[in-house]
């Protein structure tokens, strides 16, 4: 058990030095940091400017290790940084990166979080309801409704629900955000929809092919000659053995709760990471979007980790080695 | 006394691309107390599906469309959901062919056990695992207390076999079905389960309706024997009736065709031509074509029970025309 | 090379396709049958479908000149595509409601007045005109990209899966890289780097988007690589890339076909999300639905724009995934839904 975890934490340091090795690829050498301090400076700079802007930043080394530079190039300061937490500044704005995502990170948790719970609370029992009454109408009629809620683009939910429910209903307000708790539901309740709305399509029909993969099996129909109810069996046999497949799928989103959400976050106005993100992106912003992917792949190996771990939990034939 | 499963016309449907398929196709069954009957044929010919309907257990998009189920003289088809599901388990128990799959993965099996039996009675739940731990005992399972609490996937096939007896055991039922209880274990395994079964039978007194394809489990255990060919019965009979005197040209040439009853240094004699598929069965007698006693009535009209002996009876209207003799050859 | 040149050819290479992929599969008599069930269990879908692709067509045969008069007289040294010329001179001013005979601000008379079925834009483009060629947009992001994604992923997951050891090693590590990243973030970065054309962004969604392909393949290749007629072919003395050519890839194609028709769905949707990001492709429906953020907020209300361009959208995305969801069960019960 032990030598497994080890295993599986060396393989995913691995991996996240992968990514690194990718971003650098991609941030330094397909783009190079003078490309980056044009964009931030502007076309017509003199290059005096420019070489000064980049010392700011810590881009004026050289890309590859050599000799005399062996740690003085940007291929290991760019490890060191990000392993070290150390992102630096913004090539927009100059303010700290590390200060921006400790400040966005509330804000898309109060989002984030009870988006996840509240989507689980409505697709779970949702699709134990459409595999129960698999064959039947109440099913195809599911089927056919998730398909046509999961063909709808997110745009459109999100216009939508903003027209329908801020301007013609005038129940909540169309965007914005709130730390005091008795305002922020006010202003949740239109993103939180919209979130769940978007996911209940694609969840439910995931969900329901898994119940019924369980549902067809031998031990189901063994419960059923030993005198078990359906609903008993959906509940104590299906739903046990479903948990598996649903594992995974639940515990991989479960660190991406912290990136946010882009899209809800800058159409409602919450001032958290998937906000900054999308700032980033409309301001060529390359450090901001950088540490993001850096980030979400980090939290990505870990939340691996843990999906693996517990399938030892919830499946006996598992044995971790 | 009146038997204890009387099944009548029972015709289960399945849909075919040209309308319905009677997979099982009015059969006719009676047992007695404390009987084996053995339901024998090749794989495909409803004698599965037969037992399925008796628990009315039939796999989705199939339906029983006609016939009764008389246990104890109650018809079980017209039994509402929740009494079929007091009957399944307690009166009638039924074990399957996978043992492999048949059990829970994620639950242990003593629990599988004790939720059968808590199902069914009302009893706490550490009197229900005490029966479980008597109940392991009693099929044979080594070290029962310890075998409570490990997962399906850490027994053999056979013991898992055992367990999903002891399961079948554990309220008691009347009537056992058995369905290919041994074919998905090894040959030495399946002797022992084959032997389970019959010291069980005698000394609980239950029935069991055996369902195989291996006329050697039947010649061993078995009272009767009823042979089913295409979704229909073509003959029953006593084990003598059908092993010493079968009548059916098809029971005949299944017979002759096994190895453990031919003579040896014969070549084995096999009957011509191959099952046909649902889709392709003629509205007469559905071995005609395969028949070397066909002749005109047999394409065109299904042939009744004729009884050649006491509780003997035979589907052939070559038999029943005198064409054939019940003692032939 | 001119642009119209290039992205005709992509078309015609696309259809090239198809016809040929279609022609192979009626040989064989597991392929005509499954198209047969699912044409007979989704006709409707199948026919929407075959709608979008002809508009798309029309607007990919394209070529100079021909055009006579008119106010726009750039138009007449560009390729124009055969939709552009049943819309030629087709233009208002600004805004007009659909069907109506005046301007939607103001009141001025329209030039063609009642004839906008489903109004024009801001600048008086017929809203129509630009949801029909949206339709060739929508199937090239799908088209190119699956074209980039899948014989990508083929070239990766099956020797992978094939040859094991080593390689096997080399490309689940690239594999568990790649999908580490957070997917949109990956495709906006690589986007931002690789600039904005049409090209680029149906990289970078490959990019994206073959890992679970790719994984897909490996698994399946593994599965057949353990079965007896492989085994029988090697004891024969085949060779290798015979083996995988002749016995590997064919047992494969009912994946391609799934996952090509499940991802389509996928990347059409992407490309919104990325013109609302303001990395999209030009014309697409995305961006018209994108510039519909304003027109909602005007008054009175500017609707016809996002609700043409959200239709036309949600119609090839809705067709899409119930021809998918038919493939799926026909072809293959279980593998796909494991990658998902």
């Amino acid at each position: 058990m032990l030598a497994y975890v080890i295993r599986r934490v060396i393989y995913g340091v691995g991996v996240v030095f992968g990514v690194l090795l990718f971003l650098f690829v991609l941030f330094f050498t397909v783009t190079s940091p003078d490309d980056v301090a044009r964009k931030a400076l502007g076309e017509r700079v003199p290059p005096a400017v420019i070489e000064q802007w980049k010392a700011n930043h810590g881009y004026d080394r050289p890309l590859f290790p050599g000799p005399g530079a062996w740690t003085e190039n940007m291929l290991f300061e760019h490890y060191r940084r990000m392993l070290t937490f150390d992102f630096g500044r913004s090539d927009a704005d100059d303010t700290p990166i590390v200060e921006r995502i400790r400040r966005g990170m509330g804000p898309s948790l109060t989002l984030t979080l009870p988006l996840f719970i509240l989507s689980l609370g409505v697709a779970i029992p949702l699709s134990l309801l459409v595999a129960f009454f698999r064959e039947t109408y109440i099913d195809r009629l599911g089927v056919v409704i998730s398909v046509l809620a999961m063909s709808v683009s997110i745009l459109l939910y999100i216009i939508g629900a903003q027209y329908l429910v801020g301007r013609i209903l005038h129940w909540f307000p169309i965007s914005g955000f709130d730390s005091d708790p008795q305002l922020i539901i006010r202003f949740l309740a239109l993103p939180l929809l919209v979130g769940i709305m978007a996911g209940i399509g694609g969840d439910v029909r995931f969900y329901r092919t898994v119940f019924l993969e369980e549902s067809n099996t031998d031990y189901v129909r063994t419960a059923r000659a030993k005198g078990c109810g359906e609903g008993r069996i959906m509940a104590r046999h299906v739903f046990r053995n479903s948990l598996i497949p649903l594992l995974t799928r639940v515990i991989l989103a479960i660190p991406f709760l912290f990136m946010g959400s882009l899209l809800l976050e800058s159409f409602f106005g919450i001032p958290g990471l998937g906000a900054i993100t999308v700032d980033a992106i409309q301001g060529n912003d390359f450090s901001v979007l950088r540490t993001m992917v850096y980030i979400g792949s980090l939290l990505f190996v870990f939340g691996q980790i843990v999906t693996d771990l517990s399938y030892g939990l919830v499946d006996p034939r598992v044995r971790l080695e | 006394m009146s038997p204890l499963l009387e099944v009548e016309g029972l015709t289960t449907c399945f849909p075919g691309t040209r309308g319905p398929l009677p997979i099982v196709d009015g059969t006719h069954l009676s047992m007695e107390r404390g009987e084996v009957l053995a339901l024998v044929g090749e794989s495909g010919c409803g004698k599965s599906m037969t037992a399925l309907s008796l628990m009315r257990l039939v796999p989705k998009p199939g339906r029983i469309e006609a016939g009764r189920v008389l246990l104890d003289g109650r018809d079980l088809l017209e039994l509402r959901v929740t009494e079929m599901r007091a009957v399944r388990g307690s009166r009638m128990a039924m074990i399957f062919q996978e043992p492999m799959t048949s059990l829970n993965p994620v639950v242990r099996v003593g629990e599988q056990v004790v939720e059968a039996i808590r199902l069914h009675e009302p009893v706490s739940r550490a009197q229900a695992r005490e029966r479980c731990l008597e109940l392991f005992a009693e099929v044979g399972i080594p070290d029962p207390q310890a075998r409570l609490d490990v997962y399906p996937h850490q027994l053999s096939g056979g013991l898992k076999q055992r367990v999903m007896i002891a399961m079948a055991l554990s309220t008691r039922p009347d009537l056992l079905i058995a369905d290919e209880p041994t074919t998905a274990l090894d040959v030495t395994i399946q002797a022992q389960i084959v032997r389970l079964l019959q010291e069980l039978q005698r000394s609980r007194g239950m029935s069991i309706l055996l369902i195989t394809h291996d006329l050697g489990i039947v010649n061993e255990l078995s009272d009767r024997v009823a042979v089913m060919y295409a979704g229909r019965i073509v003959e029953t009979g006593s084990r003598v009736d059908i092993f010493r005197h079968a009548t059916h040209p098809y029971t005949r040439g299944l017979l002759r065709s096994n190895p453990v009853l031919a003579a040896p240094g014969e070549r084995l004699p096999e009957i011509a031509g191959v099952v046909p598929s649902p889709e392709d069965w003629s509205p007469g007698c559905r071995f005609a074509s395969r028949c070397r006693h066909c002749f005109e009535p047999c394409e065109a009209e299904v042939p009744g029970a004729t009884p050649v002996g006491e509780g003997h009876g035979v589907a052939c209207h070559a038999v029943a025309q005198g064409r054939l003799e019940g003692d032939a050859e | 090379m001119e642009s119209h040149i290039l992205s005709n050819s992509v078309v015609a290479i696309l259809v090239a396709g198809a016809c040929g992929l279609v022609l192979a599969a009626r040989r064989s008599r597991m392929w005509s049958a499954a198209f047969a069930e699912i044409w007979s269990r989704r006709r409707l879908a199948l026919c929407v479908i075959g709608g979008y692709v002809l508009i798309a067509l029309l607007d990919s045969v394209a070529w100079v000149g021909g055009l006579e008069g008119g106010q726009d007289a750039v138009a007449r040294h560009q390729a124009q595509s055969v939709i552009d010329r049943l819309f030629a001179d087709f233009q208002e001013r600004s805004y007009s409601a659909p069907l109506a005979d005046t301007e939607f601000y103001g009141g001025a008379p329209l030039r063609h007045p009642g004839q906008h079925l489903l109004g024009t834009d801001l600048i008086g483009r017929d809203v129509l005109y630009l949801s029909l060629k949206g339709a060739r947009v929508a199937l090239l992001i799908g088209g190119l990209t699956s074209l980039f994604a899948i014989p990508l992923a083929l070239l990766f997951g099956v020797p992978a899966g094939y040859f094991g050891g080593r390689l096997d090693d080399v490309v689940f590590f690239v594999m568990s890289t790649l999908a580490s990243m957070p997917g949109l973030l990956l495709l906006i970065a690589l986007i931002m780097v690789l600039g904005k054309s049409t090209l680029a962004i149906c990289f970078a969604l490959a990019v994206t988007g073959w890992v679970g392909f790719c994984r897909v393949s490996r698994g399946e290749t593994l599965k057949l690589r353990e079965l007896e007629y492989v085994s029988a072919a090697r004891a024969l003395g085949v060779s290798q890339g015979r083996i995988l050519l002749r016995h590997i890839l064919p047992n494969l194609m009912h994946l391609v076909i799934i996952t090509f028709v499940l991802m389509f769905s996928g990347l059409v949707l992407s490309e919104a999300i990325l013109s609302w990001l303001g990395i999209g492709v030009d014309g697409s429906w995305g961006q018209m639905i994108d510039q519909a953020r304003n027109e909602l907020s005007r008054d009175p209300v500017v609707w016809w724009n996002v609700a043409a361009a959200g239709g036309a959208l949600f119609g090839l995305i809705l067709a899409v995934n119930f021809v998918g969801d038919a493939l799926r069960d026909t072809l293959d019960p279980r593998t796909v839904r494991e990658a998902e």
